[in-house]
């Protein structure tokens, strides 16, 4: 398989555990295999049928917003495996800091995939609470949730929530990132803070190769995971289509994190296989020909095929797998539908915690303009 | 909160003191910036702090601000209840983000389920002969913003105990210290005399009513007292809270007067002065004698320091204010 562009195949140093035809790869590192290998048939099932329904949930969401329901939807199509691999590495009591683009992960925390769709449609911001599943609020500011989430890790440290031995105790964050961002500042920052406070974080980036139309080449003149050696720490490369090697890779991170050995960074090698939002036209800056070869890296089909000749799974899981997805969507969509909208004195709520004359008076002045109309409610 | 004497003390260590009883109070309040651990700050406002709350208490911060910024809200989130400080005014903008887009908006987009009780102390204001950079009142930029609160003191009293309510608000609070009255000494009365965001009446008087906050506090009440010598009775008032304005105090004062001005160091252009203007005119329009005006600084980026006394207001450009209005 060729490629025009530099670092299109992942290079040498990229973790994998099953290629792309769906054969597991023994010559991986031990550690990895062995992470993988503590995995239950029942485990990777589940894994399976993670990366099917977020898919299904996802293409629902597309489908909403050509119909006019949604105003913009940002697809995670070809990314299940980076998502859902990391997603099911967390315990309960971690803390995950998305970008606009996690539903994978956020189905793995258990959040109410609805709750993804209502800023989309412009009902909220987000609004679930963050500290219900533990996952923060979509950040669309790039870049700056990695901040948040090593302040957050610092205050794991402060709590003492590091290196006591207690799994249900110790505690990891992740903060999620795209390639764009790491040219931000604030991602740099977040690994010089999280570096030289020896944080429990584990930075999650998702290399997809675009930044909207922008490729690699114009974020980075390194490959991304060099940079946390940089900051002092490990970075490595995962075949980010690859749900083993993601789930054994961000296990051992995440373990290390826990244990007080500090941040790692992860490259989760992917690619977006559909546009950046729904307002976006790929065709304009990348070949269909590159897209067609990432066809072939599928990460759903390459589980499949894998369980399949494992004899881990068989047509009937398959089957029952696929008709929950669509019964997934059907629910999804009745729920988006019936999302009402916010009164528009919703806007004066909640901008503050104690009393505010202003917020007081403009709601006053609203509600009364409103009333002046006749026949107004 | 209360503390059972009066003591002396310079602002500076008023606020000092203030965070140390705020810290006492509370395990979860930690102060973060450049320099504020072994070296108490540049303006040594944190002094002997870290010494007694520890090193997760007291953090000296790698030297960037977006950094510090956007890590309190990790901490915020996690519990903590973070005060910043930005070492000077001017360096505040690469925290600029993290505090609009994240801190001012985290409540309202969450449906309240988050708060942010996040203080960022800021030394502002010139005066003091300083380089670029270092003397700069750039409070309206957060006044503009919804979901901050902005509050200023212009004393040790104030200093003292505005800090301690301010770290005790649930909503973020962009606190502005005006850094050349850092040396300033007064009495810090036993307990706070009003609430954060409540105006005060530092002179009473009838002719005018004077608005400034900060470090223009001192000159007003200083050309308060000239105006006096030549039969003019000024009231001066400490707004002390930006945003939200106290316009019960500012509208009652200037219907009373029939006369106002708003000084501060500030660009006129858009800033406290211009809002303030906008609103007596709104609210007390029949009672005005004259225009509302502003002295301030001019619409310039801070000027060289020697020639910054001709930038900032002074006593004699308040009293040229005053005569203008009271030849209407």
């Amino acid at each position: 398989m060729s490629d025009a562009r530099p670092w299109a195949d992942g290079g040498p140093d990229m973790i994998q555990l099953l290629t792309p035809e769906g054969e597991f790869v023994d010559t991986a590192p031990q550690h990895y295999r062995d992470i993988a290998a503590r995995l239950t048939d029942e485990d990777l099932r589940g894994f399976y049928r993670d990366l099917v329904l977020i898919r299904r949930f996802d293409a629902e969401a597309t489908a909403l917003q050509r119909q006019g329901e949604l105003g913009l939807w940002a697809s995670l199509l070809g990314q299940e495996a980076a998502q859902v691999g990391s997603g099911r590495a967390l315990r309960p009591q971690d803390f995950a800091f998305p970008t606009y683009r996690e539903h994978g992960v956020a189905w793995c925390r258990g959040v109410d995939p609805v709750n993804l769709m209502g800023m989309f449609r412009g009902v909220n911001h987000g609004g679930w609470d963050p500290h219900d599943k533990n996952f923060h609020l979509y950040t669309i500011i790039i870049g700056a949730q990695t901040l948040h989430a090593t302040g957050y890790a610092m205050g794991v440290q402060r709590d003492g929530d590091v290196g006591t031995g207690d799994p249900d105790r110790d505690t990891a964050v992740i903060a999620y990132f795209g390639d764009g961002a790491t040219s931000q500042g604030d991602v740099s920052e977040s690994l010089v803070f999280a570096g030289v406070n020896n944080s429990p974080i584990v930075f999650f980036c998702q290399n997809n190769q675009f930044a909207i139309s922008e490729p690699n080449e114009k974020q980075t003149r390194a490959p991304l995971y060099h940079r946390a050696r940089g900051f002092g720490f490990p970075g490595w490369r995962v075949d980010g289509n690859d749900v083993l090697a993601v789930y054994a890779v961000t296990t051992a991170a995440l373990d290390a994190a826990r244990a007080g050995e500090g941040p790692t960074f992860i490259e989760a090698f992917t690619y977006r296989m559909g546009a950046h939002t729904t307002s976006d036209d790929p065709t304009k800056y990348r070949l269909s020909a590159e897209v067609e070869r990432w066809k072939l890296r599928d990460p759903i089909e390459r589980l499949k095929a894998w369980l399949a000749h494992e004899g881990k799974a068989d047509r009937a899981f398959f089957d029952q797998v696929a008709q929950e997805a669509d019964a997934l969507a059907a629910d999804v969509r009745a729920r988006c539908l019936a999302l009402p909208d916010p009164d528009g004195t919703a806007m004066f709520e909640y901008v503050y915690g104690e009393d505010h004359p202003v917020m007081t008076a403009e709601r006053e002045a609203f509600t009364a303009y409103q009333e002046s109309f006749e026949g107004a409610h | 909160m209360s503390e059972t004497k009066a003591v002396t003390s310079t602002l500076a260590k008023g606020i000092t003191t203030g965070l140390r009883a705020a810290m006492d109070r509370d395990p979860k309040v930690l102060l973060m910036g450049e320099d504020i651990g072994k070296l108490g700050g540049v303006f040594r406002v944190t002094e002997g702090l870290q010494k007694d709350f520890g090193e997760d208490r007291v953090i000296d911060t790698p030297l960037a601000e977006a950094g510090i910024m956007g890590t309190a809200v990790g901490l915020a989130l996690r519990g903590y209840r973070p005060v910043v400080e930005i070492q000077f005014d001017g360096f505040v903008y690469p925290a600029f983000d993290h505090i609009v887009s994240t801190i001012a908006k985290m409540r309202a987009r969450s449906l309240g389920h988050v708060e942010l009780p996040i203080v960022v102390r800021i030394p502002f204001g010139g005066g003091i002969g300083a380089v670029e950079h270092h003397s700069e009142s750039n409070e309206a930029y957060f006044a503009h913003t919804a979901g901050l609160r902005v509050v200023c003191c212009s004393n040790p009293h104030d200093a003292h105990w505005m800090i301690q309510q301010a770290i005790e608000c649930r909503d973020p609070v962009i606190f502005y210290e005006p850094k050349r009255r850092y040396w300033d000494k007064g009495e810090i009365g036993p307990a706070p005399t009003r609430g954060l965001f409540e105006a005060a009446v530092v002179r009473p008087g009838t002719d005018v009513t004077v608005l400034a906050y900060g470090p223009m506090i001192r000159t007003t009440l200083q050309a308060a007292q000239a105006a006096d010598e030549e039969g003019i009775s000024i009231e001066v008032i400490d707004l002390r809270s930006l945003s939200p304005l106290d316009t019960d105090v500012i509208f009652e004062s200037v219907r009373r007067t029939g006369r106002c001005i708003v000084v501060h160091e500030a660009s006129t252009f858009l800033g406290i002065g211009a809002e303030i203007a906008a609103q007596v005119q709104e609210q007390c329009f029949y009672s005005l004698e004259a225009p509302v005006l502003r002295v301030g600084g001019y619409n310039v980026p801070y000027p060289q320091s020697r020639i910054e006394e001709e930038f900032l207001p002074d006593l004699d450009r308040v009293l040229d204010a005053v005569d203008r209005l009271m030849a209407h």
